[in-house]
Parts: C-alpha cells; structure tokens; sequence
C-alpha cells in the first residue's frame, strides 16, 4: 500500500505537477515536495509526490556495491 | 541525464549477477539463522515474487510483520466504515485494497452489491472531487495507511477548506510505524535478529526516527528499496551487524531517504492530526500508534459526525477483539507464525475465497506466500 513509483517531472503548475511513467503522463499534488523541477525524478504515493530521488545518491550506492561485490555495473 | 540513461543505471538494481554474489558473500557470512523482519507490504510482496525468502532458506529467515496498513486495520474499524457505508445520502471513496477485507459480517464490496455507493479512487485528492461534484451528499474518504499515506491526506483535508467544502468527511485509520516496532521489540517470543524497514515510510520519516532501534533495545534495523539487490544488500548489512554485535539503524536507500526524511510531510502530519492509542489486528492496542484528526479540524471527522458508538463500537454485531473464522492473521502478523501454518491456509482461505485480510490484500503476507511460496 506504501507502493510508491519513480516518475520524471514534465510540467510544474502551481501546486501540481504533470509527470511521465512508464508512457503515461499524469497530474499530482507537489504539496508535500513544492521544491519540484521539470526533470527531475520523484516517487508518486497515491496521486501526491513524496520524494524528489537523488540521482548522486543512487549512483553513489552503485559504485559501493561495485567496490564490494566487484562487478561492473 | 536523460530518461532513459537514468533509468538503465538504476536497472543495476535489479542485476541478476550482483543479486547473486550478494547472496553468495551473506551464506558464507552467516554461522547461524539470522531472524530478519520486513515491515512493509511492499517488501513482502518483493521477497517472495522475486524468491529472495526462498535463496536465503537455511541462513536467513525473513519474517513478514505488520506490514500492510489494510491487514491491520481492526475488525471494529472495517465494521464501523461499513455502518458508514450503510447511511442513507452517504458517498464512500476508498482505495481499492479496502473493497473485499471482509468485517465481522460483510465487506464494502458486498455492501456496493447491496446498492451502497462506494467509489474507488486513486488519491484522497480524487475524493475531494467527487465531493465537489456531489454536493447533496456527504463524502467520506476512508484514510487507511501509515506514515507513506498521511501526508497526502492532509493535502486533500486542505483542498476541501480551499475549495469551501462542507460534505467532505474523513476516517481516519492512519497508523504509525515506529509505535509498532516497539511492540514487535518488547515481545520476547519473536526473537528477531534485525528489521527490515519500510523504505517509502523512511522517506517520510527519515533515518534518525529509528535510533531507539539500536540504541534502546541493542536490535540492527536497515532502510532498504524494493529492488532485489536493495533488499539483498539491506540484508547483508543486517547480518553483517548480527555477527559483528554492533547494532545500528542504517540508510541503504539513500536516493529516497534522507537522514531527516521529510520534514514539510512530518509538519503536516502534526497540524492536521494528533496521535492517539488504537487497536492493530493482530497486535492488539498499542499505545499512541494512531492518527485522528486534530481539533482544528474535527468538523471533518466522520467518527463523530456519523458514528454514535464512536470508534471501536461492535458495529458488526460481535465483540470488539473477538477473534473470528478461525483466521490465524493475529499471529501471522506478528511473524510468530508463516502463512501456510495457519490450519486455514490453501484449504478453506485461498485469494478467491479469503477469510482474513491477509489472504484479501495484494500485500498480504498469506497472499503473497499463496502466490509465490507455496511449496
Ligand atoms: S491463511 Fe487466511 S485464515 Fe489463515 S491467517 Fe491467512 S488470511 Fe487468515
């Protein structure tokens, strides 16, 4: 029910946002993340953006895992 | 970086070569079962569909907890919001995974059958509309979810003020995480060895809400993503820290969780509600693990609004706690037992026919073990 999926903003209006996933584009609230740009990638919970996803972090935790495990990501 | 590049480069989340050497590094870490608990539907769901439960057999014994808002939700609750349902000029919207979890007597979907008008949205926002588009009638949301959830609601809470809306009401069955870990930890009988925690809670939340963890019952808790090498890597952390003896809550899903999480959500979780004691199926009461509206806007509360018996009220007819079917979700949801030990299981309760909410939920610990577990 916490299911939350990972979209690319296209659009901002005033409290709203026009996002693209996986084909589709859709209109959410950015109430609870108002710092939201065109481009950047957020999680989408229930019509409502939750979480702008670092994209230096998620590289980040792939380049340790690659230091750990040793495959070439 | 455009689209597609970012989403390959977070395909390596789902690397089938890395998910296999994590597998490999935590079998030859572990000298005995580590006793691992996720708390989240999500993950449930993940481990099984994706056979992770299955490749750790023998090292590592995930346990599904009290993950999914829609299997704890108390019997008295899903009767009281049928009861609502029942009121003449009443217009129930919901999510979905509500409609079949069935109460001590009948379901919303059998309620919807009987001719109540239930609507299924996909946001509490899409509520707010249909009560603007119907201002005859009363609208009242059903507010089931945890910390993921609450914040959203509040949007729609602060629509209806904006748009002037006077039929719009809320139930609110919100609950709190952290509150049910403390249970979880305080029950001796589980032994766990670690949690999983519920990443897109976490990214409300934030990592520093789960310190007491480690530091108040000396118990490794990890934040993990729903991608299979996320939770591997979430579980070598925590078996790392079993066999080392140094608990600590860590953050391994950094792009989404901030040490702080997020604090506009967290400020308006406290305007608009006040945390009180409520009953989980299954876990029973446990105190301040609740969300009701705050006084500011009780005019919005469909408890008091509708229900004369307030909240926990034997709406269905039966006691409040009583333990009905012979459904076995109590224990289920406490990880002291696995689905397919509840004498029910596959024979009497199967995702057709469900007898408790966990076999009803596409969450649910029994459903997803019937999907993807059954030996
Ligand atoms: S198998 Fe069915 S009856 Fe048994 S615990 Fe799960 S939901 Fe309840």
């Amino acid at each position: 029910m916490c299911l939350a999926v990972p979209a690319r903003v296209a659009a901002v209006e005033e409290r709203y946002a026009w996002i693209e996933a996986y084909g589709n584009r859709r209109r959410v609230a950015t109430g609870l993340v108002p710092e939201v740009k065109v481009g950047d990638y957020v999680l989408v919970h229930a019509g409502c953006v939750l979480q702008v996803i670092d994209e230096p972090e998620a590289k980040e935790t792939l380049r340790l895992l690659e230091e750990v495990y040793g495959t070439s990501l | 970086m455009g689209f597609t590049t970012a989403m390959e480069n977070w395909s390596a989340f789902r690397d089938p070569e890395l998910a296999k050497r994590i597998v490999a590094e935590i079998k030859a870490r572990v000298t005995r079962p580590v006793k691992i608990m996720e708390v989240c539907g999500t993950h449930t769901v993940a481990i099984s569909r994706t056979g992770i439960r299955q490749s750790l057999e023998g090292y590592v014994e995930l346990k599904s907890g009290p993950g999914c808002p829609v299997c704890v939700t108390d019997d008295t609750d899903i009767d009281g919001m049928i009861h609502l349902a029942r009121q003449p000029g009443v217009i129930i919207t919901t999510f979905g995974d509500m409609m079949r979890v069935p109460g001590s007597s009948s379901s919303l979907l059998e309620e919807k059958a009987q001719g109540a008008d239930i609507r299924v949205v996909y946001s509490p926002l899409d509520a707010v509309q249909v009560a603007e588009e119907n201002p005859g009638r009363q609208v009242i949301f059903l507010g089931v979810g945890f910390e993921t959830t609450a914040p959203t609601i509040t949007l729609a809470l602060e629509e209806t003020r904006r748009r002037r809306l006077d039929n719009f009401f809320l139930y609110s069955s919100h609950k709190l995480v952290p509150p049910a870990l403390v249970a979880l930890l305080e029950d001796a009988e589980l032994g766990l060895d670690g949690f999983l925690l519920p990443g897109h809670v976490s990214a409300v939340l934030g990592r520093q809400a789960y310190d007491f963890i480690a530091q108040e019952y000396g118990c490794p808790a990890v934040i993990a993503g729903f991608e299979p090498v996320d939770i591997l890597y979430a579980v070598s952390l925590l078996v790392k820290m079993v066999e080392d003896e140094r608990p600590e809550v860590v953050n391994a899903y950094p792009r989404v969780v901030k040490e702080e999480g997020n604090p506009l959500a967290q400020e308006r979780i406290r305007e608009f509600f006040r945390p009180v004691t409520v009953r989980w199926r299954g876990l029973g009461e446990i105190p301040i693990s609740g969300l009701e509206l705050a006084e500011t806007y009780a005019d919005l509360n469909a408890v008091t609004r509708f229900l004369a018996g307030g909240r926990g009220f034997g709406y269905g007819g039966t006691e409040p706690g009583a333990k009905l079917r012979g459904c076995a979700c109590g224990e289920v949801l406490k990880g002291k037992i696995d689905p397919d030990q509840c004498p029910l299981f596959d024979r009497v309760c199967t995702p057709t026919h469900p007898v408790g909410p966990c076999m009803v939920s596409s969450e649910g610990s029994c459903a997803a073990h019937y999907r993807y577990d059954r030996h």
